[in-house]
């Protein structure tokens, strides 16, 4: 048989199990609507939160006793400003340093002191707004990016959710046909392990797309998201990293039969890159090891990825190592779940 | 008693046409030896029987047949091959327990399955050798017993397979759902393929193999053909009485007899000389039935008649 048919036969053969995969998702009701339904639910959660009523403009923390009487300092006056008591100047730096509040305020002192920072067009707007009230107040140093926090957070939430369901969806559905012992069935027809487990790879990549667009439209609409790149390349990054994160849980699914067992492990993997991929906070300062930890899970060059597209709007040079890395692991992560795959529970 | 046959003997030339051949399978588990130096050929276009007891090894056998099982020694070989790629794509299995994906409709099931060999019948060909027209939309986990088999008969041969594997078919099967399976079989053995067929049921394996060989502690105990094999072990005619037209009398006659299930059963060369017997110590003959051995017979007298574990 000749290459060209041998592709064109595998082809068909991963069509088919793909295309009964997808079936057997769309029929299984409770968990179509769970998933389906959890991006909205995150939605209606993200509104609620960052919707509503017009907020103020700027957000400025303030050291020291609030005057009775704003007369006391003129700037308190200020319309669409929210002054939020800061219990030490360390807590409300480093609030201002990521972005939840635009200016920090010292009153404890004449003349007051101000922190805000440089790069950050609300922080450049209070400031002005404070001069114009106080010309004698005096400017800290501080260093950091004029992103929003939410700017920063967006894509470590987008991140998370496609993890939760690249990992766990494939995996179990792999140990529940090796359990039932429809693997075994299929283990007497010509389908090969590496076959089988791409089909269902990219049967659920169709899904934890769907779910990531979802997010990335609704929840961005919401909190006014601005990639500061390119979609195309933002859509590439979660491709990729969702094919990576989907054969990575796959690893563990090749060889077990007990969904519980497999659950444990699927949270092994999961809770590092919870913590370690950068979802809430950077790793910045953080012990060496740690890093160099978080460079080895796909999370984390999904996120770096996305933040420097989303953020910093790099090109595909840019960020080539993470798509790389992502790539490679993904075919790493499907050969090793291939050679170590078992069709039949023993 | 072991019959050391290394083969089943065949008429000369038989060697030539056998599909698969078992030569010297060993399946050894921690505990236990399940398969025991088994040896045997298939020939093309017939149906085999691989009967026994549970436990006796058979379905390990079986699965090492069909390549699902590695052997811990010895060899199957397909059209004088090991088996591969071929035999994969030429073998429709039917194991004893097989599920299906969940949400799937009969029609999407074969079809998934067709899409996944490069050469088969087309699955209405498929629908309509199984009888499945009328059950074509209907979810796999809504079928019957009957209907979920002749779907797991259809999925088996999708490929038009060359060699067909039957592990315990009718197992658990009414009547009537189990004498349509059979004639399903007798259909596709009518199509010249070969089949291989265990079960429990020696009816069964006495309407369809035209040969069988009976395995009990992973060994092969007898194998030929069916009726051979009866000439072979019964010279004699069986004689059953209801246990409870079974006199005391009868009992100090010192015929050869086996009480089971409300009836007693007797072997025997003498016909005449038994009914003799039999009218003399007062048993009434209203309910006697004389009957040929059948596989059966044959299967409890080299098995045993006691219940194994």
């Amino acid at each position: 048989m000749s290459l060209l048919n041998r592709i064109r036969h595998s082809t068909g053969r991963l069509i088919s199990v793909w295309h009964a995969r997808n079936l057997e998702f769309v029929r299984d009701r409770s968990s179509l609507i769970f998933t389906i339904g959890m991006p909205f639910a995150i939605v209606v959660a993200m509104a609620l939160i960052f919707g509503g009523p017009p907020r103020p403009l700027f957000k400025v923390g303030v050291l020291g006793t609030m005057p009775s009487a704003p007369e006391a300092y003129p700037f308190l006056k200020e319309r669409y400003f929210q002054f939020v008591p800061q219990p030490d100047q360390a807590s409300g730096i480093h609030f201002v340093s990521r972005s939840d509040l635009d200016l920090l305020l010292d009153l404890r002192q004449r003349p007051v002191r101000f922190w805000a920072l440089e790069d950050s067009p609300k922080g450049y707007v209070a400031e002005k707004l404070l001069l114009q009230a106080d010309p004698q107040a005096q400017h800290q140093p501080l260093a950091g990016s004029g992103s929003r926090y939410i700017d920063w957070l967006f894509p470590g939430i987008l991140g998370m959710n496609m993890m939760f369901t690249c990992l766990m969806g494939a995996g179990y559905v792999v140990v529940r046909y090796r359990k039932n012992g429809f693997l075994k069935r299929l283990s007497a027809t010509p389908v090969s392990a590496f076959e089988f487990l791409s089909a269902q790879v990219l049967s659920r990549l169709g899904l934890a797309l769907l779910v990531s667009v979802i997010l990335y439209s609704g929840v961005g609409t919401v909190i006014h998201f601005h990639n500061a790149g390119s979609n195309a390349l933002l859509l590439l990054v979660a491709v990729l990293g969702c094919l990576s994160l989907i054969a990575f849980g796959l690893i563990i699914a090749a060889r077990f039969a007990s969904e519980e067992l497999v659950g444990g492990m699927l949270n092994l993997l999961m809770w590092p890159m919870m913590l370690l991929s950068g979802i809430w906070f950077s790793l910045e300062g953080s012990p060496r090891w740690m890093q160099w930890l978080a460079q080895l899970l796909p999370l984390t060059h999904i996120l770096q990825a996305a933040r420097a597209v989303t953020l910093d709007g790099a090109g595909p040079a840019a960020i080539d190592m993470d798509l790389g890395y992502l790539a490679g692991t993904t075919l790493v992560f499907l050969g090793v779940g291939a050679f170590s795959f078992r069709w039949r529970a023993e | 008693m072991i019959i050391d046959s290394p083969l089943i003997q065949h008429p000369p030339g038989a060697a030539e046409t056998a599909l698969l051949r078992v030569e010297n399978l060993v399946k050894r588990y921690a505990d236990n030896t399940a398969v025991d130096g088994l040896s045997f050929a298939v020939r093309e276009g017939t149906c085999f029987g691989l009967l026994g007891p549970n436990g006796a090894g058979k379905t390990t056998t079986i699965e090492i047949m069909e390549g699902i099982l590695a052997p811990t020694s010895g060899s199957v070989l397909y059209r004088g091959a090991p088996l591969g790629e071929r035999f994969r794509a030429e073998a429709g299995i039917l194991f004893q327990k097989t599920a299906l994906q969940d949400f799937l409709s009969v029609r999407q099931t074969l079809e998934m399955f067709r899409g996944l060999y490069d050469h088969g019948l087309p699955v209405a060909e498929v629908i309509r050798l199984c009888e499945l027209e009328k059950l074509l939309d209907r979810d796999n986990r809504k079928l019957s017993g009957g209907q979920l088999q002749r779907l797991l008969l259809g999925v088996a041969l999708v490929n038009d397979p060359a060699i067909l594997f039957l592990d315990e078919p009718t197992t658990g099967l009414d009547p009537q759902a189990r004498r349509r399976f059979w004639e399903l079989v007798q259909s596709i053995k009518a199509q010249r393929k070969t089949v291989i067929l265990t079960t429990h049921y020696m009816e069964e394996a006495q309407l369809l193999c035209d040969e069988i060989v009976i395995v009990d502690h992973g060994r092969i105990i007898a194998s030929g053909e069916p009726h051979a094999l009866l000439r072979q072990h019964f010279k004699a005619v069986l004689l059953e009485v209801p246990t409870a037209d079974w006199t005391p009398a009868a009992r100090e006659l010192g015929l050869s007899f086996f009480e089971a299930s409300g009836r007693v059963e007797l072997t025997t060369n003498d016909l005449e000389g038994t009914l003799r017997s039999l009218m003399q110590s007062g048993i009434s003959l209203a309910h006697l039935r004389i009957r040929p051995p059948n596989l059966e017979d044959l299967f409890l007298e080299l098995t045993g008649k006691d219940l194994r574990a």
